[in-house]
């Protein structure tokens, strides 16, 4: 049998595109307006709004990393970024980073334009130019090793990790082997399985990484819960049969496949190799697709068992329900039922199943949280208080 | 069904043909399956395969059964990772959760 391949977006770092987006992103809060005006004069035009960039200082570095990464995501075929001119975050170097990948790039900083509108009319005819360009781009076939998969779950149930985390496993095998990258992140959802994940590394080193970030994320939820923190660690307090926090994380970190882990990254950092990668990342699903966009995945697939219908601004989501119960109540937002698992059907024929549709989204077809607009606004993780 | 006095499957393995599955075993050398309805005490506990035992007490949905006799202190295996040991001897049936799992020193 042939390599899998899909037809994508080859962008001029050699990085591949499922989509082709024109975004438009405010480097802080007090450019949303900017931002917000431009892309709804120009539809297909993206605005990545956002509640962060200034007032902290701790996250400053990682928050203008993580708007370089999206806009270099390469589901993005052009950018512009809006500053406003006293905020925390760089623009410039926002841009400038955006642009060492080839990708046309603007920067207008409303400081420096003389004001919101005259800062949107020049937006809007740098965008649109940008969108012009981006139409006539076609797609080309590539081989599915170019695809940097980001995988979430949220709203889980007792199934999650019966039904569709074990099927996800599958795929995120399949996609290892095929040559691909797979980035599984919420640190907190890995919580009791350190020992497991560190034994499954490439090497000692990346192993030791494994273990600092999962204590840290046990310490921070302690740190952040309190009394509370039992309440989601210890034994006893979980309820759907789970005996363990452990046991609990292997259900949700058994998405990620049994391949080795090839390496570390941190919030929003594009991994350096292929192969399956950990990033370092909250537990809370918006926070934690907006690391996974900012690291560059393409695409990104979801599992969910309560019904979660969230999307993601540029990068598709792909959703996977772990019961027919709430595939039959949320039919609109899942793509993928897992839950037929538990009416007799093989693990391995949802697989298929999650990787023909996950092929079909690569290809262009829309997933169900693109068709529904759930593409959202930017959650940006962020871990002290504004100042 | 066939089981003696004591609650033992006599015919173990039995086939019972025609009757769903009503737990699902995740890893193959996993020793505790998932239950996918409410399990009465004495119920059968069909396993993928066919493979038919009686529930030693209620297993609540979603909740693990062991599916072979783990001894006291053998270790309790779930997504082919040890979750915990036996605190005491789980026979076949046994419902499995905080009350005969030690979880501590599940990373042995």
């Amino acid at each position: 049998m042939s390599a899998p391949t899909f037809h994508g977006y080859v962008r001029p770092d050699g990085t591949v595109g499922i989509r082709n987006h024109v975004v438009v992103i405010p480097t802080v809060a007090c450019a949303n307006g900017v931002a917000d005006s431009i892309a709804r004069a120009l539809p297909g035009v993206t605005a990545l709004v956002h509640g962060h960039g200034c007032g902290r200082a701790l996250e400053a570095g990682m928050h203008q990393a993580a708007l370089a990464g999206l806009g270099k995501n390469p589901n993005v075929a052009g950018a512009v970024v809006i500053g406003l001119g006293c905020e925390t975050v760089n623009a410039q170097l926002v841009a400038s980073e955006i642009g060492s990948t080839g990708k046309p790039v603007e920067c207008l900083m409303i400081q420096n334009e003389g004001g919101s509108r005259r800062t949107t009319d020049k937006g809007i005819a740098t965008a649109g130019r940008m969108l012009r360009d981006a139409s006539s781009m076609v797609r080309t076939e590539r081989p599915v090793s170019d695809i940097v998969l980001g995988l979430e779950c949220g709203g889980s149930d007792a199934f999650s990790g019966v039904t569709a985390n074990p099927a996800l496993g599958l795929v995120s095998d399949w996609l290892v082997d095929a040559g691909g990258t797979v980035v599984l992140t919420e640190s907190t959802e890995m919580i009791g399985t350190a020992h497991i994940l560190s034994r499954r590394a490439a090497t000692p080193d990346i192993g030791e990484r494994i273990t600092r970030i999962v204590d840290e994320a046990e310490k921070r939820t302690r740190d952040i819960l309190g009394p509370l923190a039992s309440l989601v660690i210890a034994p006893g307090n979980m309820d759907g049969g789970m005996s363990s926090i452990q046991e609990k994380s292997l259900g949700c970190i058994c998405k990620a496949g049994s391949r080795r882990i090839r390496g570390v990254v941190d919030y929003g950092q594009r991994p350096a190799a292929k192969g399956l990668m950990i990033m370092d990342g909250p537990g809370y699903d918006m926070e934690s697709m907006a690391g996974l966009a900012a690291a560059g995945c393409q695409l990104m697939i979801f599992t969910t068992g309560r019904g979660n219908p969230a999307g993601f601004p540029v990068v598709p989501v792909l959703k996977v329900c772990s019961t027919s119960r709430v595939y039959r109540a949320m039919e609109d937002d899942m793509d993928v039922n897992a839950g037929e698992v538990l009416e007799g059907r093989a693990l391995e024929d949802v697989a298929g199943e999650i990787r023909t549709c996950a092929v079909g989204i690569m290809n262009g077809r829309p997933a169900k949280a693109e068709v529904n607009g759930q593409g959202g606004i930017l959650c940006l993780y962020a871990f002290t208080p504004a100042f | 069904m066939g089981y003696n006095a004591s609650g033992q499957d006599i015919f173990s393995p039995q086939e019972a043909p025609n009757v769903k599955p009503n737990v699902i075993v995740i890893h193959a050398q996993d020793n505790v399956a998932i239950a996918l309805e409410d399990i009465p005490e004495g119920g059968d506990v069909v396993m993928p395969g066919k493979r038919v035992f009686p529930a030693r007490e209620k297993i609540p949905y979603s909740h693990k059964v062991a599916c072979e006799d783990i001894p006291a202190g053998g270790v309790v295996r779930k997504y082919g990772e040890p979750i915990g040991r036996a605190s005491a001897l789980l026979p076949k049936g046994s419902w499995v959760h905080i009350h005969n799992l030690d979880t501590e020193e599940a990373g042995s």
